[in-house]
């Protein structure tokens, strides 16, 4: 006997409906890291644009700065946590391998037992989140969605690897998304490069315990493969995703490149021939690059200084390890 | 092109990249040492000379390229003729 099942259908638009981050509450200059790699601030503001960063405290978990950036999100798009029918988390360290950081934060966060599940996307995390988010709205298997970056990468970061000691920080960021009247998020572009799978990484487990002296697994990088990637194979993919909006670069308002380096985004917003009057996310500077966290905290900063508007179009791209990205533009509420 | 079209291409690419006086990249000059051309300055300049010249300049290759002699030389031998 065959039957027909029914199906669900959603809202014809999704849009972000708010913003919310958390900055952990220690401010750590270039001198407190310059020591164990054998640098300078200036070599260090030269290499990356970054003057500080935060570390996390013992009591500001990846799941704590969560919900606590959620909260703010809530707030700001006027929903309440009851409303909330998914939790999305992204993340790479979330240390507890199962369950999901996301089970925590959805209940702590007082939703009614919201779906929740972290994605592994590295620093490309929220983006690929968003892209989930839309098409939950869109599709109907969500009403509103909660779509978190959180990163305590200081727990998996060698203080004295002179590649990435003075890059990773911690934070969260996340946004609401819901429906809406308009299109409030383009077409994704996303994709990855398996290829270079080890560009960009932490140990597996097994070797660690295996080595005999047991250490976190700390992330490791080839910087300047990794800095080519991004500053030219990225600008092509934020300009797809122009593109696919159909948004010129023209009517673009905000740049809101993943916080990975200020010269990569700089190599971006060339590469894209970006007119004067974009404004470009320059989070990097005094937040590190916080990796899944990056796109909401450095949208979240623009929105409290004035650089984005409600209304304005911004291109958001995340890219890390993977080697995997994900862009797209939004609408900021 | 001959060599030292190709020197004072390349010079005009490190110029743009790294604002280093076009004058100063001459063959016998460390991009690093003498030029003061970070790492990462030097993927841009490779990948613009990539585009320039129609060679291709792998990751491992780059580390090779210690002065800009080696640099148009490697260009030099690549090009497509």
């Amino acid at each position: 006997m065959s039957a027909t099942l029914r199906t669900e259908t959603g809202a014809a638009h999704a849009a972000i409906l708010g913003v919310g981050a958390y900055r952990p509450r220690r401010v750590v200059p270039n001198a407190e890291i310059i020591d164990a790699i054998d640098s300078s601030d200036e070599w260090i503001q030269q290499r990356s644009g970054i003057k500080t960063r935060r570390f996390a405290s013992d009591d500001e978990t990846v799941v704590s700065m969560s919900v606590s950036a959620s909260q703010d999100a809530l707030a700001a798009a006027g929903i309440d946590a009851r409303q909330i029918d998914c939790v999305i988390v992204a993340t790479v360290s979330h240390l507890l391998q199962t369950p999901s950081a996301a089970t925590m934060i959805a209940h702590q966060l007082g939703t009614e037992q919201a779906a929740a599940f972290d994605i592994s996307a590295a620093c490309a995390g929220f983006c690929h989140g968003i892209a989930l988010a839309n098409d939950m709205v869109r599709g109907g298997s969500a009403g509103y969605a909660l779509v978190i970056g959180v990163e305590r990468l200081s727990d998996i970061t060698d203080p004295t690897d002179r590649g990435t000691a003075f890059i990773f920080a911690d934070g969260a960021g996340a946004v609401v998304v819901g429906p809406s009247e308009t299109p409030g998020i383009g077409p994704v572009v996303w994709g990855s490069d398996g290829e270079h799978y080890d560009h960009i990484r932490t140990p597996d487990w097994r070797d660690v315990l295996a080595s005999g002296e047991p250490t976190m697994p700390c992330l490791s990088m080839k910087g300047n493969e990794v800095f080519r990637w991004a500053s030219y194979g990225m600008a092509k993919v934020a300009q797809q995703a122009l593109d696919s909006a159909g948004i010129t670069a023209d009517q673009l308002d905000c740049f809101v490149p993943h916080q990975a380096n200020n010269r990569i985004t700089d190599a971006m917003a060339r590469s894209l021939r970006l007119p004067p009057s974009v404004r470009i996310a320059r989070d990097i500077i005094d937040a590190g690059n916080t990796s899944a966290a990056s796109v909401p905290m450095a949208l979240q900063r623009m929105i409290e200084d004035g650089d984005a508007k409600s209304g304005d179009v911004a291109l958001l791209i995340a890219f890390g390890a993977g080697l995997a990205y994900a862009a797209q533009v939004v609408v900021v509420p | 092109m001959s060599t030292e079209e190709i020197r004072a291409a390349l010079a005009e690419i490190v110029n743009e990249v790294a604002g280093i006086p076009a004058d100063s990249v001459q063959l016998d000059k460390s991009f690093s040492d003498d030029l003061d051309v970070d790492s990462l300055s030097m993927v841009e300049v490779v990948v613009e000379a990539e585009e320039k010249f129609g060679v291709t300049i792998p990751d491992d290759e780059v580390k090779n390229l210690k002065t800009v002699g080696d640099a148009v030389a490697y260009i030099e031998r690549n090009r497509a003729a």
